[in-house]
């Protein structure tokens, strides 16, 4: 349960980092860790090169504005959880943070962190699809914008290329007299979910996007379906899985419960803010 | 090949020590090993069992998923440093001992650090606080009853330490 041998660098400037990540092909970005360590200690991956970016300055921020929350690279979740402003513009982004992990591993590990790990299992990947946000980054040759649709591309796939570094993640605010709602089961609180799902419900347009299902965040329309037949509905459009945790029959059952309850609940959110 | 050793400024219960390590070295790894803090213990190594939380400013983290060189410039306090200057049991500690709160004691160290930051975040947990204070921690004996109360008593040891100088008389009269 150690990490192999790897190189380290700790840029002091956002400059130095991009330069040492792009002279490495197989070097790794550390930002919280609390995905990563993991993986190097049961070698899983052996990156040759890792470039702590925890002593880059101006990258922790969580700043909220009319259009949206935006988190800096080394906001670590539980600063994102207790920023009250953030919780108005768009509470989905505080509903979910509440599942992620435990506390202990909130205080470290990094929203935007996540979003790279691109975990279909996570909380904060399939918020951010579900949302319509989008991921600032960086290279050495310049900066782009990359589309929440765009980023997840496979099991812990992001298509970040291997010299870019997230700087900054954006979640869009809630607008005005639309609704959204967060649940997941899992079989003790803050470990993986077996199933989750949110949900945002704007005008006639009815959106749920789930975590644990499928292979990668997956977000489903299901504007003007009947409510017992949501279930089936999103269904159609995801591959439920068996792995160790739950059969794939199981976990059909819980799309069907959990998205009637997420929309639901995202019906009711919207009736009591208006 | 030999592995490049980074030279690492940590600051641990408020003493600073300079070690020389690999990069890969766990910060759980340099406590035990080149500071011989053994109070913090290693259960998993993956970050699900909390035996090895330490405070990093503060706040309660997983020592075996930090590396020790991101340790820098950071004010790190192990089970160890809970101790009151002198000597005696902190509250939490004393919590545990008084609640039975601990059996074998593997995993004590981690909920001790644990509940130390979360009584600063919240004095007053109740009940289901109490419990969802310490839910990332295993422990394997208890059966966490009397963990759950253990976090009780050591709240209710925290609001007496704080109320206890205000008692004494010779004091308020002096501050007035």
């Amino acid at each position: 349960m150690k990490p192999a041998p790897f190189a380290f660098v700790r840029p002091a400037g956002l400059e130095h980092a991009l330069e040492a990540l792009a002279g490495d092909p197989g070097a790794k970005v550390l930002a919280g860790g609390q995905s990563l360590v993991p993986l190097l200690s049961m070698r899983l991956a052996a990156p040759s090169l890792l470039v702590d970016i925890n002593g880059l300055p101006g990258l922790d921020h969580v700043t909220c504005s009319g259009d949206g929350v935006r988190v800096g690279a080394l906001a670590r979740h539980a600063d994102v959880l207790a920023d009250q402003e953030a919780r108005r513009v768009q509470p989905l982004v505080a509903l979910a943070l509440g599942h992620v992990a435990h506390a202990t591993i909130r205080n470290r590990g990094t929203t935007v962190g996540s979003l790279v790990h691109a975990d279909a299992a996570a909380e904060m990947p399939v918020v951010l699809k579900l949302l319509g946000g989008s991921l600032e980054v960086a290279s050495a040759t310049g900066r782009r914008t990359i589309a929440a649709d765009d980023l997840f591309a496979g099991p812990l796939e992001s298509t970040l290329a291997h010299d870019e570094i997230a700087l900054e993640a954006f979640f869009p605010a809630l607008p005005p007299g639309s609704g959204v709602a967060f649940e997941e089961i899992s079989r003790r609180h803050g470990d993986y979910a077996l199933c989750g799902a949110a949900a945002l419900v704007e005008d006639h347009r009815v959106s749920v996007g789930y975590l644990s299902v499928s292979d990668v965040p997956t977000v489903v329309d299901l504007s003007g379906v009947p409510e017992a037949e949501l279930g089936d509905a999103a269904l159609e459009h995801l591959e439920p899985a068996d792995d160790i945790h739950a059969t794939a029959d199981y976990r059909a059952e819980l799309v069907r419960v959990l998205t009637r309850r997420v929309v639901r609940a995202a019906h009711e959110f919207r009736q009591a803010a208006s | 090949m030999t592995e490049e050793l980074h030279e690492v400024r940590l600051s641990v219960n408020g003493a600073v020590h300079v070690v020389r390590v690999p990069a890969r070295r766990l910060l759980s790894d340099a406590l035990r090993h080149d500071l011989g803090l053994t109070g913090t213990h290693v259960g998993c190594e993956h970050g699900v069992c909390g035996a090895c939380t330490v405070l990093i400013d503060g706040r309660p983290v997983r020592s075996c998923l930090v590396f020790t060189v991101s340790a820098v410039d950071t004010e790190i306090t192990t089970v160890e440093g809970l101790t009151e200057p002198d000597g005696s049991l902190g509250p939490v500690q004393q919590a545990f001992k008084e609640c039975h709160g601990l059996q074998c004691g593997f995993c004590t160290p981690g909920f001790l650090t644990t509940i130390t930051a979360g009584l600063r975040d919240n004095p007053t947990p109740t009940r289901d606080e109490a419990r969802e204070m310490v839910a990332g921690n295993l422990c394997r004996c208890t059966g966490y009853q009397n963990i759950v109360k253990s976090v009780e008593r050591a709240a209710a040891l925290v609001e007496e330490g704080r109320q206890g100088p205000s008692r004494n008389p010779a004091r308020e009269a002096g501050s007035r």
